[in-house]
């Protein structure tokens, strides 16, 4: 038998607006209302409300045969719930169906595990808890921000007590091995690993309308057809839930592939769907792997240099990370969400100069004109933040004096 | 194959970014085999050159008695009916001691015009070649002269239009000039997509004819290499303007943005290198703002002390209100110093690694301006990124493409 793992990555970022250096101190909000209520309303019309009565309608179609899994972030959640209610609604009925896992990962969807472990344990509590109140679950396997992974990571998670986590399926840990059985990272005792077969995958997310792709276009009978070559017990099917009418648009008919997949692939007695948590559960760990170096889903690389590759990354992830302790000592809760909304990695994607440099610059998908744009705000913003701290300070000492 | 180039200046001689585009343009065609022979008004006796054969008109004029008398002209390409006055009254004035004397200059901008463009036909009698190339309104007449006389096609260069000259109030003799030129050339080349819709938009030319040719840059040129710093760059961080101080590069945007990033930032001083119409008003608007101490007017700075500048600076602010090109921004790069340009300009078509602003965006300038000074991160990143992206520039790409244009105007039917 050989199950097949489909999970979603659904994420929006609050994105930080044009904050002036002569904007601090306004009290206005760093965040742009604008943009980020445009683009969560078209992405929910071209993405998230099609694909989702899509796999409604397939789940429903297969009678509790067909089966996928979600991790939704909370800054994509909070900003369904105000902006396109109708999103949360659709996703709960997927929910009630059963045949619809949601995994754990950090609310804000942020680089926490590289600067506070601390930080990073609450983000997961209050996913978890989100999640829990919206679509009644708890959470069993996680998955961490753009699949960052290492030892240490699966050593940290294992002891939150997680049962699965999820990563990418990379040749420099795999080296000959494949991606198509479960694993475990060395340093953990039973959490099993689950990677993502990246060819498979990203044949979907990425290649699927690539005309000067050699196997374009992709047909739902040459695609059942590689998958009936694999060998392990599972492929696990990762990408950005965008991919479906966002990256791929309606026209390259990504839609009517995934409409007739699943059937096509259940024709075959031995292949059937499973969720991360019934992965775990059915089959037993293959092999152990040793991942020193932290990988990640992202580019060829498969590394952070996306996020952390050069000086105003480090130096702008550094800075929030160095106001953590203050921003919670203030108690003050609108305080504590902006700075959480600031951790979001896509801030410091934003900041990345790797396609500037090599001249891909149509790699650079920002709201942006250019990284230097992005971080100039994001450090006033920053230095907002950092007076608003201070004047919550003296406000206690006054209190305290008085 | 062989080509006969209509020019008003040639480095060391030169005003602005039109001599450095004249020179590196010739040097790359000549590193493809391209031979120029290169007209200029007049050959100070310092003009040489290994790569051009220079001829000057006004030296020729004697030759060949053409009945025009000129020894030499005060023309430049920046020229506008007034600035010939004025400089023709000056002129005189120091040569003999009395004012208004017009006797041995052409009496007005057209005459010394026509007078060019007169001694351009002896010129095109006179020498070999296979296509005419004139940059430049003011040529725009000897190569269609030349173009007369040798029925050889003509393709002409515009690097700045009248209308971005003079913010939108042409010369109604210059903008005749600009679209005689270009209406009647084979092939137009123009330095930006910038420029080829100002064309367009200004002149009506069928842009099936205008072909677009960046500026490029040696960025392995000697002159880049030394790095200069001064007693001020070491105290106090150092933002630039540099260019002419006239109403086409927004020296006013720069000063009012310099108000807002002085009050923000205290250890910062403004230089202003550069002579022009504006620069009085700009001096009185800097002490008007209390900047007096802040803004230091430097003049006009030649050949390697303009690089001096660039090194000693942190930041170089190109705010023009409409910059065909911009090709100052490229030489700061390949001198280390990150740019912040205006999007009205062409330069911002080539460069990926720059703030980029619109010109009339006071506070956006001066917020990108405290940003690089402010944070030491931005600007080593911008610094080494730009000079990385400046380094594969190249004068070869530019000529490659003049060539092509060239081809297609000798290959083209004659009209």
């Amino acid at each position: 038998m050989t199950s097949i793992c489909f999970y979603f990555q659904v994420h929006q970022p609050y994105r930080v607006k044009e904050y002036s250096v002569f904007d601090i101190g306004s009290g206005q909000s760093y965040f742009d209302e604008v943009k980020n209520e445009e683009v969560t309303k078209k992405v929910a019309r071209k993405c998230y409300l099609p694909t989702n009565k899509l796999l409604l309608d397939l789940i429903k179609e297969h009678q509790g045969r067909f089966k996928i899994s979600f991790s939704i972030t909370g800054t994509a959640i909070e900003q369904f719930e105000k902006y396109t209610p109708e999103v949360i609604q659709s996703f709960k009925e997927l929910a009630e169906t059963g045949c619809v896992e949601f995994l754990a990962e950090t609310y804000h969807h942020s680089l926490s595990w590289l600067k506070s472990k601390d930080e990073f344990k609450k983000q997961i509590e209050m996913h978890a808890k989100k999640i829990k109140e919206l679509f009644g679950q708890e959470p069993k396997v996680f998955r961490n921000t753009e699949l960052i992974f290492n030892n240490e990571i699966a050593h940290d998670v294992e002891e939150m007590g997680y049962k699965g986590i999820i990563a990418e399926g990379a040749d420099k840990i795999l080296g000959w091995r494949s991606p198509d059985h479960l694993y475990k990272a060395k340093t953990t005792d039973k959490i099993k690993l689950l990677l993502k077969n990246y060819k498979l995958s990203d044949d979907i997310a990425f290649r699927f309308s690539n005309k000067g792709w050699e196997e374009h276009p992709l047909t739902v009978d040459k695609y059942t057809h590689w998958i009936k070559e694999v060998q392990g017990e599972c492929v696990n099917l990762f990408m950005d839930y965008e991919t479906f009418g966002e990256h791929q648009w309606e026209d390259t008919g990504i839609f009517e592939f995934m409409r007739h997949l699943p059937g096509r692939l259940m024709e075959h007695g031995h292949i059937d769907f499973k969720t991360p948590s019934e992965l775990v559960d059915s089959y037993e760990v293959k092999d152990e792997l040793d991942v020193h170096h932290i990988i990640s889903w992202a580019d060829m690389e498969r590394d952070i240099t996306a996020w952390q590759g050069n000086k105003m990354q480090v130096s702008a992830l550094n800075m929030i990370y160095d106001v953590e302790k203050e921003v919670m000592l203030t108690n003050d809760t609108k305080l504590i969400d902006d700075w959480r909304k600031l951790t979001t990695s896509d801030h410091y994607y934003y900041m990345c100069t790797k396609w500037f440099s090599d001249g891909d610059v149509h790699k650079y998908f920002s709201p942006y004109e250019s990284p230097y744009d992005s971080f100039i705000y994001f450090m006033n913003v920053l230095n907002d933040l950092k007076m608003r701290i201070q004047q919550t300070q003296e406000r206690v000492e006054v209190d305290s004096i008085e | 194959m062989k080509v006969l180039m209509f020019g008003w200046e040639f480095p060391p001689f030169k005003s602005g970014g039109l001599g450095t585009a004249c020179f590196d343009l010739t040097k790359g065609l000549n590193n493809q085999g391209v031979e120029v022979t290169f007209v200029m008004p007049t050959a100070p006796d310092g003009a040489k050159s290994d790569f051009v054969k220079l001829v000057a008109a006004d030296k020729l004029s004697r030759t060949k008695k053409i009945k025009i008398r000129k020894i030499n002209t005060i023309l430049t390409p920046y020229m506008t009916s007034e600035s010939y006055d004025d400089a023709i009254h000056h002129h005189t004035e120091k040569i003999t001691g009395t004012k208004g004397s017009k006797e041995v200059y052409g009496d007005n901008l057209h005459e010394e015009v026509y007078r060019y463009s007169e001694v351009a036909k002896a010129i095109a009698e006179d020498e070999e070649y296979d296509l005419i190339h004139a940059h430049d309104w003011m040529t725009y007449q000897a190569g269609i002269n030349a173009r007369e006389i040798s029925g050889k096609p003509l393709v002409v260069h515009i690097h700045a239009t009248e209308y971005d000259r003079t913010g939108g109030n042409p010369n109604p003799y210059i903008a005749e000039l600009e679209y005689k030129g270009m209406s009647e050339a084979d092939m137009v080349i123009a330095n930006s997509e910038f420029t080829k819709n100002n064309v367009i938009e200004a002149y009506d030319i069928d842009p099936e004819k205008i072909k677009v040719v960046h500026w490029g840059i040696d960025p392995h040129d000697e002159k880049y290499k030394t790095n200069h710093t001064s007693a001020i760059s070491k105290k106090d961080k150092l933002v630039l303007f540099l260019g002419r101080i006239t109403i086409q590069k927004g020296p006013e945007y720069f000063v009012r943005a310099a108000k807002l990033v002085a009050d923000h930032v205290p250890n910062v001083k403004f230089v202003m290198a550069g002579s022009g119409d504006m620069a009085n008003k700009m001096i009185e608007e800097a002490n008007h703002l209390g900047l007096a101490d802040k803004i230091l007017f430097a003049g006009w700075l030649k050949g390697n002390d303009s690089h001096k500048a660039f090194q000693m600076a942190d930041l170089y602010v190109m705010p023009s209100v409409s910059e065909p090109f911009g090709l100052v921004a490229l030489e700061s790069m390949a001198n280390g110093t990150p740019v912040l340009i205006s999007k009205q300009s062409g330069a911002s078509e080539v460069i990926q690694n720059a703030l980029k602003v619109n010109f009339w965006d006071v506070a956006g300038m001066a917020d990108k301006m405290i940003g690089v000074l402010k944070h030491s991160v931005l600007h080593e990143e911008l610094s080494e990124n730009s000079y990385k992206e400046v380094m594969s520039f190249s004068l070869d790409e530019p000529a490659r493409k003049t060539i092509d244009c060239y081809e297609q105007a000798l290959g083209g039917e004659r009209k």
